[in-house]
């Protein structure tokens, strides 16, 4: 079990800089986030996108803001803890257990969600019969790749992920590459060797098709695909893969009681607390009269949400508002020296 | 200002006013339209979004796709080749009459 004072769901542009307003007060965290990778949908999304409003930066992409934003929170050494799900949230005498999907334990006073539109999951096929071969014989990611050989292996998708898989299994499995339209967004070269191997038949490319069935009883026999005019056909397979990007779930936030408008959770406006004490959210996630979804806002409820945890984590003590450029205090706490 | 008509998969019709240089996608989020669940916000970047087109001459009257539009339908659910993504949609007089239809689902 890890003890800390804040907990903090979503390790986007909110998640971070709230992380660098907690650790300037002087409160620990610890970070959770589903994805691989520390940014939320500005490193997911569009890493080598410029935006242009964020305050005093007139142009950056999101991974540089993403860069600069744990450049920034260095110096107070919070863990994260990526690829890993915050899924169960309890109270127990007036603290929050908070539980993930890999089994980790928090004990803390503060748990604030900066979720954005929920966690990154990988998009499945759209057919009721391919649920129950999920995580068996249809599959959304590769972990071991060696299970495929000299097996027929359908892939579906256009992008990098499915062109790449399906050129790297082609040299041991016997690969479909299915994809809906004739031209790939995956990048040029890859489409290139992928129309290769298929004039020399190392790859059976069809286009224009989408899946419409998974076929088998107990184990997989195949999979029925299907084109616009109708028209459909069964093709062999003992694993299909889809690639189909990632999508944003809410998933197990409209789980832990709280209020819920749409896919948003209102908040009030003076620290962003939610409907439970000491649960606050702040980001794409929170809602409250006038929201903008613009990183610059969810920079500012950060702040303040960082603020609301501090009567609950340190409940002896009076927050005391201090400037950066003058407390020594913050500047120990940065490890600066002058 | 143009009306437009959005019609769920289940049938259900919703017609709405929208203003000049709203997208599709915001007028049917505004008016409480349900079946464009829009998670980007816009940012043609979530496919959830998709809409038919079900006239052709209406879909050939359309704006054309810029990039990325039909890499992203790729991702959609359902598509097809009278799939469009409502965010990319800007509303004109133009747009006047027109009708969209909503997948099954966005996810
Ligand atoms: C294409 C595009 C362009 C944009 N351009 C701009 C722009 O120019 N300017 C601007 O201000 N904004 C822009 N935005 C919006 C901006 O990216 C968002 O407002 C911002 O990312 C929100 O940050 P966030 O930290 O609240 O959430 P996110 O960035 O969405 O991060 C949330 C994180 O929480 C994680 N998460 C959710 N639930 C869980 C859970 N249960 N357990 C663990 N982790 C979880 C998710 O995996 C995700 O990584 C753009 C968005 C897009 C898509
Ligand atoms: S709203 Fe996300 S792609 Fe249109």
């Amino acid at each position: 079990m890890i003890k800390t004072d804040v907990v903090i769901v979503g390790a986007g542009p909110t998640g971070l800089f709230c992380a660098h307003q907690l650790g300037i007060i002087g409160l620990k965290c610890e970070i959770v986030d589903n994805l691989d990778k520390i940014g939320g949908q500005c490193i997911e999304l569009y890493p080598d996108k410029p935006i242009y409003d964020i305050p005093a930066i007139p142009k950056c992409t999101g991974k540089e803001l993403t860069n600069n934003l744990i450049k920034q929170i260095k110096p107070f050494n919070f863990d994260f803890h990526l690829n890993d799900r915050v899924q169960e949230l309890k109270n127990e005498n007036d603290r929050w257990i908070v539980k993930t999907l890999n089994g980790k334990e928090f004990e803390t006073p503060n748990i604030i969600i900066a979720g954005g539109v929920g966690s990154f999951e990988p998009r499945k096929f759209p057919t009721k019969s391919a649920e129950k071969f999920d995580g068996t014989s249809v599959l959304y990611s590769i972990k071991d790749k060696t299970i495929f050989k000299d097996k027929s292996v359908v892939i579906f998708g256009g992008g990098d992920s499915a062109l790449d898989w399906a050129i790297e299994l082609s040299n041991s499995s016997k690969v479909t590459l299915v994809h809906r339209r004739d031209e790939f967004k995956g990048a040029a070269a890859s489409v290139n060797k992928i129309k290769k191997l298929s004039e020399n038949k190392k790859i059976n490319l069809i286009t224009r098709y989408s899946i419409k069935d998974v076929k088998g009883n107990g184990s997989l026999e195949g999979v029925e695909i299907k084109n616009e005019t109708g028209e459909s056909k069964v093709v062999k397979a003992d694993y299909v893969l889809g690639f189909f990007g990632l999508i944003m779930q809410l998933g197990p936030i409209a789980e832990w009681g709280l209020n819920l408008d749409k896919k948003t959770i209102p908040v009030n406006t003076e620290n962003f607390e939610t409907n439970k004490k000491g649960i606050f959210a702040i980001g794409d996630i929170c809602t409250y009269p006038g929201k903008l979804k613009l990183i610059l806002s969810g920079f500012h409820e950060g702040a303040l949400a960082a603020r609301g945890c501090f009567k609950y984590a340190r409940p002896d003590e009076k927050y005391r508002f201090e400037f950066t450029t003058a407390s020594s205090t913050i500047k120990d706490r940065l490890g600066v020296k002058e | 200002m143009a009306k437009i008509k959005y019609i769920e998969f289940n049938g259900t019709e919703h017609e709405a006013e929208i203003t000049n240089g709203l997208s599709v996608m915001e007028g049917a989020v505004q008016n409480n339209i349900p079946g464009i669940d829009a998670d980007c916000g816009g940012g043609m970047s979530c496919a959830t979004c998709h809409v038919y087109i079900n006239d052709d001459k209406w879909f050939s009257k359309l704006p054309e796709k810029e990039m990325g539009e039909d890499d992203m339908l790729d991702q959609a659910f359902e598509p097809k080749s009278n799939s469009r993504l409502s965010c990319q949609l800007i509303v004109s007089d133009d747009l006047d009459g027109l009708t969209v239809h909503m997948p099954e689902k966005q996810v």
